[in-house]
């Protein structure tokens, strides 16, 4: 499905702080077109914090409520509490947050809110690591990446924590991966999750060119290649049990997706070797979630 | 309608009667029947607030700090360990000047455990931008809890009522309920000035540069020094509403006292039969009860001890490596006084040990016979 950008329905202004290539931004653009402009957004600290402009600037023309690291669940769930109170309960509340606020710092208050199944839409935009205090490891950085606290003679052994699954074991209504690569689906599945209701939760992967080491215009080629390597899957879950995958990946080796990196430098070719097979066995697990058999409705 | 109840339901009384829109909690002993009985209200229907259980106190500041922003009026309540993970998002609250009402029932900190009372948990937030009062009975509670509403909300800035673990939380005492329709004229509706709202989109809290950031907390401190007054109206208002008064000092006998013992919370109770009693064989003694300690009445308390000889603090807390913490506030606040007494600093009941009359009295009797003072003394 196509979708056409009007640009009246841009709620993301330019004069933002990204760096170039950013997927940050990116990712936000394209989920307030989808989201529309009723809706309030809740920001921890995350590249975001920076991105949306110091006092008294903003970046969007929604309201923006920026709350400590660990807060993106339980503060989006006061804003909903308060607005089904006041009978705004037509106003979206969006968690917007980082990987370290999301897998790391936040995954307490995420979880709180996910079992309440608080009426949210939380997004995760991932760029697997600390980004804004300067590339360091994070539970979302990949197995064997380098950063400043994983320098390349030490890297990060153990596989990238898996925040989708984390989310589906707790029945979310709705939970999905997407990129910035594929702008259509990103949106398709930002709307879908606002017009669920309960907690849903769309985990966006998002280059950033200094932290892993790439050119800024290389930044959507490479996130392509991440889905095409199936290193990133693009996929759906409803309920907690019923897969989808979205988008058929092309088989390209991995090796081509880590040798576009800086950050994957240092790898030898039985380092390589051992991320494929790791790969390929996540991804035939997930070809078999998806064709198991599910629950039919939700749990809350 | 005046009922016997405990501490903790004088405080969940005063909570409906606010008309709270917004509740986020978690349990922890001494404080977890405030928010059993709100949880009972709203269930009920008695008062129409969302209660958001959520996982931790950390959470459950974080929640309120959110649904404040977004225009209702909220409430928590938690007790030592619960508000030193909240420590973090205290700042935040006043930070964002952010009308907060939140009751800590004093518990006192681990390691090692322990349930009872002690006021270290809350006196060791006192530089995180809130205010705070200490009660000393559970009307006190009730009322206290309305008159920080109403305070927090002129100000903009968040508002702590203290009282002891079990001496309070869980001890029944008569206590006056007002009526709905006397608290609404108490405390008017809140009506915030800035929300979130898609209609007029604001961004909250971002990224303050040194250029503007020291103005923010000039104002803070602004308000801060506008509240003791704005403490002591509403203390007026609720006696004409209510008819209980309540300053931000209370004072018994000091008019012509020599010597007053300084108290807080409450231990002010056995400190009142220790005063008659040394008053009526003689002893020019008076009381001094600290109710606001944030912000603190400074030229109220040097008007209370100027020309007295000497001031005994009894403090149920202690910061380690200095001593009590009242006790230094007063030192502070005397410094610059030319007839100021001499401080007598003792820290006696921590993590719940009886605090008696007779205890009161012997504290009193050593500090009335001795010349010089201890900077501290530890009474074990």
């Amino acid at each position: 499905m196509m979708t056409r950008f009007r640009e009246e329905e841009e709620l993301m202004t330019s004069g933002h702080l990204a760096c170039q290539g950013c997927g940050g931004p990116i990712a936000m653009r394209l989920a307030l077109k989808a989201l529309g402009e009723d809706t309030i957004c809740v920001i921890p600290a995350c590249c975001w914090t920076i991105i949306s402009g110091p006092f008294p600037y903003s970046a969007l023309k929604v309201p923006i409520m920026h709350t400590a690291f660990e807060t993106a669940g339980a503060a989006a769930s006061g804003v909903r509490a308060a607005l089904d109170i006041q009978g705004r309960s037509h106003t979206k509340v969006l968690a917007w947050a980082g990987d370290g606020g999301t897998f790391d710092i936040g995954l307490q208050s995420l979880s709180g809110a996910a079992e309440r199944n608080d009426d949210i839409i939380y997004i995760c935009y991932d760029n697997e690591a600390y980004m804004n205090t300067g590339v360091q490891r994070s539970s979302a950085t990949p197995d064997r990446a380098w950063t400043t606290t994983t320098p390349s003679g030490h890297p990060k052994r153990g596989p990238k924590k898996n925040i989708v699954e984390i989310m589906a074991a707790h029945k979310t209504p709705y939970v999905a991966t997407a990129s910035v690569a594929y702008p259509e689906d990103l949106m398709r599945k930002v709307r879908r999750a606002a017009e669920t209701r309960g907690t849903t939760f769309v985990h966006v992967l998002s280059p950033c060119p200094p932290g892993w080491r790439i050119d800024s215009e290389a930044s959507i080629r490479i996130a392509r290649l991440a889905t095409d390597s199936k290193v990133f899957p693009i996929y759906e879950v409803e309920n907690g049990e019923k897969y989808q995958i979205n988008v058929k990946p092309r088989d390209i080796p991995v090796a081509e997706y880590l040798k576009a990196q800086g950050r994957f430098n240092h790898l030898a070719a039985e380092d390589i070797a051992e991320i494929q097979r790791k790969i390929d066995h996540e991804w035939r697990r997930l070809m078999q979630k998806a064709m198991m058999d599910s629950y039919s409705g939700s749990h809350y | 309608m005046r009922k016997v109840i405990m501490g903790n339901h004088a405080a969940s009384h005063a909570v409906r009667l606010a008309r709270a829109q917004v509740i986020a909690a978690y349990p922890i002993t001494p404080q977890t029947q405030i928010v059993e009985e709100l949880s009972e209200m709203c269930a009920s229907g008695q008062l129409a607030a969302k209660f958001l259980k959520v996982e931790s106190e950390h959470s459950a500041m974080a929640s309120i700090i959110a649904a404040s922003s977004t225009g209702v009026r909220t409430f928590t309540a938690t007790s030592s360990q619960g508000l030193a993970l909240m420590h973090e998002l205290l700042h935040w609250a006043s930070g964002a000047r952010l009308p907060l009402v939140m009751v800590n029932v004093n518990r006192a900190l681990a390691a090692g455990w322990n349930i009872w009372t002690e006021q270290t948990d809350s006196l060791a937030q006192r530089d995180t931008g809130w205010c705070q009062l200490y009660v000393e009975d559970n009307q006190e509670v009730l009322d206290t809890v309305l008159q920080a509403y109403r305070v927090a909300e002129q100000i903009a800035l968040p508002v702590m009522v203290c009282y002891d673990a079990f001496i309070l939380s869980h001890t029944y005492e008569p206590v006056d309920i007002p009526d709905q329709d006397r608290v609404d004229a108490f405390l008017p509706v809140f009506s915030p000035t800035r929300l979130l709202d898609p209609l007029n989109p604001c961004s909250f809290s971002a990224l303050v540069q040194p250029e503007h950031y020291m103005e923010m907390r000039y104002r803070i401190q602004q308000s801060m020094d506008e509240a003791i007054g704005v403490f002591r109206t509403a203390g007026e208002e609720l006696h004409r509403h209510f008819g209980r008064r309540y300053g931000n000092l209370e004072t018994v006998a000091t008019d012509d006292a020599e010597v007053v013992l300084v108290t807080a919370a409450s231990m002010t109770g056995p400190a009142r039969l220790a005063v008659r009693k040394l008053r009526a064989e003689g002893v020019p003694i008076g009381l001094l009860k600290v109710r606001l300690f944030r912000p603190f009445p400074t030229a109220e308390v040097r008007a209370a001890l100027a020309g007295k000889k000497k001031a005994i603090i009894v403090d149920r807390n202690i910061s380690f490596g200095k001593g009590g913490i009242f006790a230094d506030e007063i030192r502070a606040a005397m410094s610059n006084v030319d007839e100021r007494p001499k401080i007598f600093g003792y820290v006696a009941g921590l993590g719940g040990r009886d605090i008696t009359p007779a205890f009161l009295e012997a504290i009193a009797r050593e500090a009335l016979e001795k010349e010089d003072p201890p900077e501290l003394e530890m009474k074990l």
